[in-house]
């Protein structure tokens, strides 16, 4: 059987919709014609990644016009947090992006951090790679399988479930939770690795690949799922831009900017690794790109675990009293521990007066962080760049003389999450 | 790198190695594109208000249930602190730009709004800006003007109110329907 190798051709111009960015408007001589059909697909469809509602404009079977529209979880975090201490606030972030819970609770983290000037030990910063990664790697294959299921490969969905699985026994060996572990402290972590974390993650960083290969070998030739995503769901590198895209959807535009490589955090700079970036800016090549990401992120943690394992020992926190919690152990013996562990429950730490803005790569892209602190222990202003919301706003380029049944895979292509859209 | 060419340019702070511009809001637009055309400011990375109100006072950000509350923020409270510096006026809207090319910048553009004064949109400049402008708007109520669509995003279309502003009540909602109606 002959499987298409056509790669497409990226348009030349600009598809966004005008004058709304982010609303494709059917011709009004169609509106006329009184042959739309206007459907309202979610919020409540299974294949909307949560509780996205696209309303839509049918002529047919093509999209002739499409809006969506965003609020349903709206949680108000951002209000939330304004309202509780620095080291209370550490609890939500990880609830906001729900798939790739570490990265918000890092990027807060660093922004306190930021405004701290607080030194952070290598072997947190080093764990702190390690974890972001195996949460990548997480991310993109509860995306893989979800995007493959909405399309019709259903078994790829119960192989990815079962990698993901891997992942999170080793967040739950590390930190007791598998999701929103709330693992990373001001200052480093909460807790010392836990024996055999080391061993495990190794064990996995050897199957991921091979898991791959066979990811890749039921998908990457697939007749039917080339011709469901080849081509489909067009966006160039200049509209990615101007729409403020990040992350995988921008690389398979043809960008080449990953902030891991070009504003290293961390140790990044540190670790040997690529950056995927694919140019057909379609469904197709966002799946190429999460796929190689993996692997890349695969050998960032085997990396990661190497060089932890040459720091057994060495302090995992910054020994800042007015900002660290002191040992539990201490907590029996020492006034001054007792003392200081009771006013940062209580009443927090004060980080000084400033403003910052952090961001890191996360698996959908910039993941921001703007904090206000008046000097006090609570949080003045916390806003999330969701790099979901930024993603969601390119549906309507996208969808442009897309078909209805391309809808689903556009979505998933662009990889929202909800929970982060709506925070 | 200089930004003195920016139009309408008030002031630039430097601290923790960001580079913030405050700029009047009568320029703004002149501003984003002199940035975006001259100094290559290709990708608007984030829109964020945020409400000065009571800022450096006691009270604000009490408990949920008293007037007041029991104000921890209250500066002098752990014998430490010093006052916060004033802010020029309520709101600010801080617009993060980022240089997407081969040497990479950040900077933030800010501007000083009181309460109801309109901002332009930066929409037709980053088409980006398009729903972080309508996000300010329905958490923090900042006017854009010229946007194409300025309505509600999160909160539901007959909302009363903006959430995020600090005289927003936490934990209370308008009751829709009661006995005597």
């Amino acid at each position: 059987m002959a499987t298409v190798q056509r790669r497409p051709q990226v348009y030349s111009g600009t598809r966004i919709p005008e004058p709304i960015p982010s609303v494709l408007h059917a011709p009004e001589e169609l509106r006329r014609s009184g042959d739309l059909l206007t459907v309202n697909f979610g919020p409540n469809h299974p294949s909307t990644h949560g509780v996205l509602r696209l309303v839509v404009d049918l002529n047919g079977e093509h999209v002739v016009g499409i809006g969506a529209v965003v609020g349903y979880l709206h949680t108000g975090f951002e209000k939330t947090m304004e309202h509780k201490t620095w080291w209370k606030c550490i609890t939500y972030p990880a609830r906001i992006d729900y798939v790739s819970f570490q990265y918000n609770e890092l990027v807060f983290v660093l922004a306190v951090e930021k405004l701290l000037e607080l030194e952070v030990p290598r072997k947190a910063t080093w764990m702190r790679m390690a974890l972001c990664e195996l949460v990548r790697i997480h991310s993109h294959l509860v995306y893989l399988g979800t995007s493959a299921l909405e399309i019709g490969a259903i078994s790829m969905f119960w192989y990815c479930f079962r990698e993901r699985e891997l992942v999170l026994d080793l967040f739950e060996l590390v930190a007791g939770a598998r999701m929103h572990t709330r693992y990373f402290q001001t200052g480093g972590l909460a807790e010392d690795i836990p024996v055999g974390f080391y061993g495990e993650a190794r064990r996995f960083c050897e199957r991921m690949p091979k898991a791959l290969d066979d990811y890749e070998a039921i998908l990457d030739d697939n007749t039917i799922w080339r011709q469901r995503t080849v081509g489909i769901g067009l966006l160039s590198a200049a509209d990615a831009i101007a729409l403020g895209q990040s992350g995988p959807v921008l690389r398979a535009s043809g960008v080449d900017w990953d902030l891991r490589k070009r504003e290293p955090y961390l140790a990044y700079d540190q670790v040997e690794f690529e950056v995927p970036v694919y140019h057909g800016g379609d469904v197709y090549d966002r799946y190429r790109v999460r796929m190689e990401e993996m692997r890349e992120s695969t050998r960032i943690v085997a990396q990661c675990i190497e060089r932890l394992e040459e720091m057994q020992g060495e302090p995992w926190i910054a020994d800042d009293r007015k900002v660290v919690l002191p040992p539990r152990e201490e907590l029996h013996t020492s006034m001054e521990s007792l003392i200081h562990h009771f006013k940062i429950v209580t009443e927090g730490y004060r980080v000084p007066e400033g403003e910052v803005y952090v961001t890191v790569e996360s698996p959908r892209g910039e993941s921001g962080c703007y904090v206000v602190s008046d000097g006090g222990p609570k949080p003045w202003r916390v806003k999330f760049r969701a790099p979901s919301f930024v993603a969601l706003e390119a549906t309507a380029t996208c969808m442009r003389d897309a078909a209805v049944a391309d809808l689903v895979a556009i979505v998933g292509s662009l990889d929202g999450v909800m929970g982060e859209v709506d925070r | 790198m200089g930004y003195e060419g920016v139009p309408g340019l008030v002031e630039t702070r430097e601290a923790f190695g960001e580079t913030t511009l405050v700029v009047d809001p009568a320029w703004l637009l002149e501003a984003c594109v002199h940035l975006r055309d001259e100094a290559g400011f290709n990708v608007l990375s984030d829109i964020t208000p945020t409400d000065y109100l009571g800022w450096g006072e006691r009270g604000v950000a009490g408990y949920i249930g008293t007037p007041s509350g029991r104000d921890i923020n209250a500066p002098g409270s752990q014998g430490d602190s010093r006052r916060p510096t004033t802010k020029p006026k309520r709101f600010s809207v801080s617009y993060h730009l980022l240089k997407l090319d081969g040497d990479p910048r950040r900077v933030r553009v800010q501007v000083w709004l009181d309460d109801g004064q309109p901002v332009p949109s930066v929409v037709r400049i980053w088409p980006t800006a398009d729903w972080h402008e309508r996000e300010a708007w329905d958490m923090m109520g900042i006017p854009v003007e010229g946007h194409p669509n300025l309505s509600r995003i999160l909160m539901e279309d007959d909302w009363e109110g903006h959430p995020l502003r600090k005289d927003y009540p936490l934990g209370g909602e308008p009751v829709r329907f009661s006995g005597e109606e």
